[in-house]
């Protein structure tokens, strides 16, 4: 199944996501999708370095459906990651769309 | 209202400098996040769902309408306008930036107030009936015991490192409001033949995973005794309390593992052990504490208010309100008005910055400056004169905070569940959203009477489900959502754990499986006077069963 990285931000807490080339991004759309688990290792080797230097904490993979353009967290604790509380429509990643 | 010595306040500006540093070493990638993680849970830094929460603790539930405001500002400038109020009488702000923090601690100890000791295996935030110093019940007010507790407690060197967390709980009425026999240590204020005044203890309380009633280890004891006999219980925990498993780690798995009788001699062994009256307390040093809570010089009023009267003859939600959000005082023509944090579909504790600055201003146009947050997650103003509940009553309502269902079906309480915490496996705010909505806070709350819901989001229990007369736990099950019931929890003086239905149900279903369950209480309660709780200790769990699981095929559960 395919995957995405994501991790906490130290300086604020925010759910972030691994884009191509490294970066870290806020929204889950801009993010990179890994389609098995060698790439899902390789990627995580490569994220050990922005630990280290303290970007992000909280470093984990998680199962994504994709269908197209959309990717969908596969698990309820993901998605609300990634769109914020469900409770809250203003508030977390959802207010920005 | 307690107020800080120059003790107290170096002591927090020492802590706030000291965390300062922390964050700015852990900013800096001097500290790792596994050399950071215990400093920051030692000052209510967690990290959640979606950002940084902190935790911060309202000691024994007590207020001033200057740290209200406080909190106000904090939710506005540093979060997204509103905070948390949650079952440990403590508020949470869920979006804090961890850069911030520091600041955020500063202005807290501005007002006297901190997050030490909210999170960590230590000795948490000291809660205490939030009726305490006004309840017509009370023997005498718990408040200065809760806050000798805390000065004790605070960075005790021996109880930093405890074997897992600890709660103390204290209550100044034979009505427990404060959910005592669920702690660690619960403490009840009692009068002993001679008429003296001490407390019986409950120890080995808890809910969690392995949920437990506390044990009754004395029937009284000494206010002098209070420390040196809570130092025993918690030398005998520390000493004997496993650490191998964190699981089983709280001291109600020692005391069932170890059984309640050798507990018992054990912390009266340790009692009789130490000599040296160190910990006595001072007759005079109670007294001095007690001033801070001495009760307000309240004008002598009729016990009955005409002014009162007169809006209740043409206002029937005003009228509702009163009877339903106004508790008895013990002074005459006074009342203790529970402001509910349960608007209908909203979600439970949360309250927002101008709602908070409105219950400041109220409690010092009308409240003699004290507002007390209640572990069911309301707020209360708790002397106010019945001649001026028309004018807090319209002020609330203009703020949305007028809901009258204190102690009825929709004054829910509810863990952040999944929607916040890391640790959840379900939802459950908008499982309490949806009951909110279904029951509201009109006629039907009314006619179903005294009940209390609650729920969590996980095995932890953060929502007190094992003693909600209906209790609601939300769990997942091959990823999906579903909720089990437990039916006749209580947490009073009564306290029992509630007995599970059976097969959960899922998020669609949950809410037409509570209201199953009480229109079958409807139907079978011997009269209006009957609550749900003695309905179910009367009848037990058949009829409830009957009703849930063997309705017709073609059931919408």
């Amino acid at each position: 199944m395919p995957q995405v990285i994501s991790a906490n931000r130290l300086s604020d807490g925010i759910v972030v996501f691994r884009a191509p080339g490294g970066r870290w991004v806020e929204q889950l759309r801009d993010a990179q999708i890994l389609p098995d688990a060698g790439a899902v290792k390789a990627a995580l080797g490569l994220v050990e370095a922005d630990i280290r230097a303290n970007h992000v904490i909280e470093v984990a993979a998680f199962d994504v459906a994709v269908k197209g353009d959309h990717v969908e967290p596969v698990h309820l604790r993901d998605k609300i990651r990634a769109k914020g509380p469900t409770t809250h429509p203003g508030h977390g990643k959802q207010a920005a769309h | 209202m307690y107020r800080y010595d120059e003790f107290d306040a170096a002591f927090v500006a020492d802590r706030l400098n000291q965390f300062s540093d922390q964050v700015q070493r852990r900013l800096s990638g001097e500290l790792t996040e596994e050399q950071f993680r215990i400093h920051r849970l030692m000052n209510g830094v967690y990290l959640q769902l979606h950002a940084y929460m902190l935790r911060v603790a309202i000691p024994y539930g007590a207020l001033s309408p200057r740290q209200l405001r406080k909190l106000a500002h904090i939710a506005r400038r540093y979060d997204k306008g509103f905070g948390h109020f949650t079952t440990r009488q403590n508020i949470q702000f869920n979006w804090p930036a961890l850069k911030d923090i520091p600041e955020i601690l500063g202005e807290l100890a501005s007002v006297e107030m901190h997050a030490i000791q909210t999170s960590g295996n230590c000795i948490r935030n000291v809660t205490a009936d939030h009726f305490a110093g006004a309840a017509a019940d009370e023997i005498e007010d718990p408040r200065p015991y809760a806050e000798i507790l805390r000065q004790w407690s605070s960075i005790h060197p021996e109880f930093t490192y405890l074997p897992r967390k600890f709660k103390l709980a204290l209550s100044g009425a034979p009505h427990d409001r404060a959910a005592i026999q669920v702690h660690d240590i619960g403490y009840q204020l009692v009068k002993n033949e001679a008429g003296e005044t001490g407390f019986a203890v409950y120890v080995g309380g808890g809910l969690g995973r392995t949920p437990m009633v506390g044990h009754k280890i004395r029937d009284f004891l000494p206010t002098k005794d209070l420390l040196a006999y809570t130092q025993a219980i918690v030398r005998v925990y520390n000493l004997e309390g496993r650490r191998d498993n964190k699981y089983k780690a709280r001291i109600k798995i020692l005391v069932h593992e170890k059984g309640f009788e050798a507990m018992r001699d054990a912390v009266e062994a340790e009692f009789a052990a130490d000599k040296s009256d160190l910990l006595a307390l001072p007759q005079n040093e109670i007294a001095r504490i007690s001033a801070y809570f001495a009760p307000p010089a309240l004008t002598e009023r009729p016990a009955d208010s005409q002014a009162l009267k007169a809006r209740r003859a043409r206002d029937p939600a005003f009228a509702g309100f009163v009877d339903v959000n106004v508790a008895k005082h013990r002074q005459d023509g006074y009342g203790l008005v529970t402001i509910s944090l349960k608007p209908i579909g909203g979600i439970p504790g949360d309250a927002t910055a101008e709602q908070m600055e409105l219950v400041a201003e109220l409690a010092e146009k009308f409240g003699h400056d004290e507002i007390r947050v209640s572990h069911e997650q309301n707020l209360v103003l708790p002397h106010v004169a019945l001649d001026d509940l028309p004018a807090v009553y319209d002020a609330l309502r203009a703020q949305g905070l007028a809901t009258a269902n204190a102690g009825l079906i929709s004054d829910i309480i509810s863990c952040p569940g999944m929607d916040y915490c890391s640790l959840a496996t379900a939802r459950s705010i908008p499982v309490a959203q949806r009951i909110s909505e279904r029951f509201a806070d009109g006629p039907r709350a009314r006619e179903i009477g005294a009940m209390k819901i609650k729920i969590s989001g996980c095995i932890n229990a953060c929502g007190h489900h094992h003693v909600g007369h209906i209790g609601i736990l939300g769990l997942e099950r091959k990823g999906v959502e579903t909720y089990q019931l437990t039916l006749g929890g209580s947490g009073d003086e009564s306290c029992t754990l509630g007995d599970i239905t059976g097969p959960g149900f899922s998020y669609e279903d949950v809410v037409d499986a509570v209201e199953t369950v009480v229109d079958a209480y409807m139907g079978l309660r011997a009269s209006p006077d009957e609550d749900f709780l003695s309905a179910y200790r009367r009848v037990g769990m058949a009829p409830f069963k009957k009703a849930l699981y063997e309705r017709d095929s073609g059931s919408d559960i």
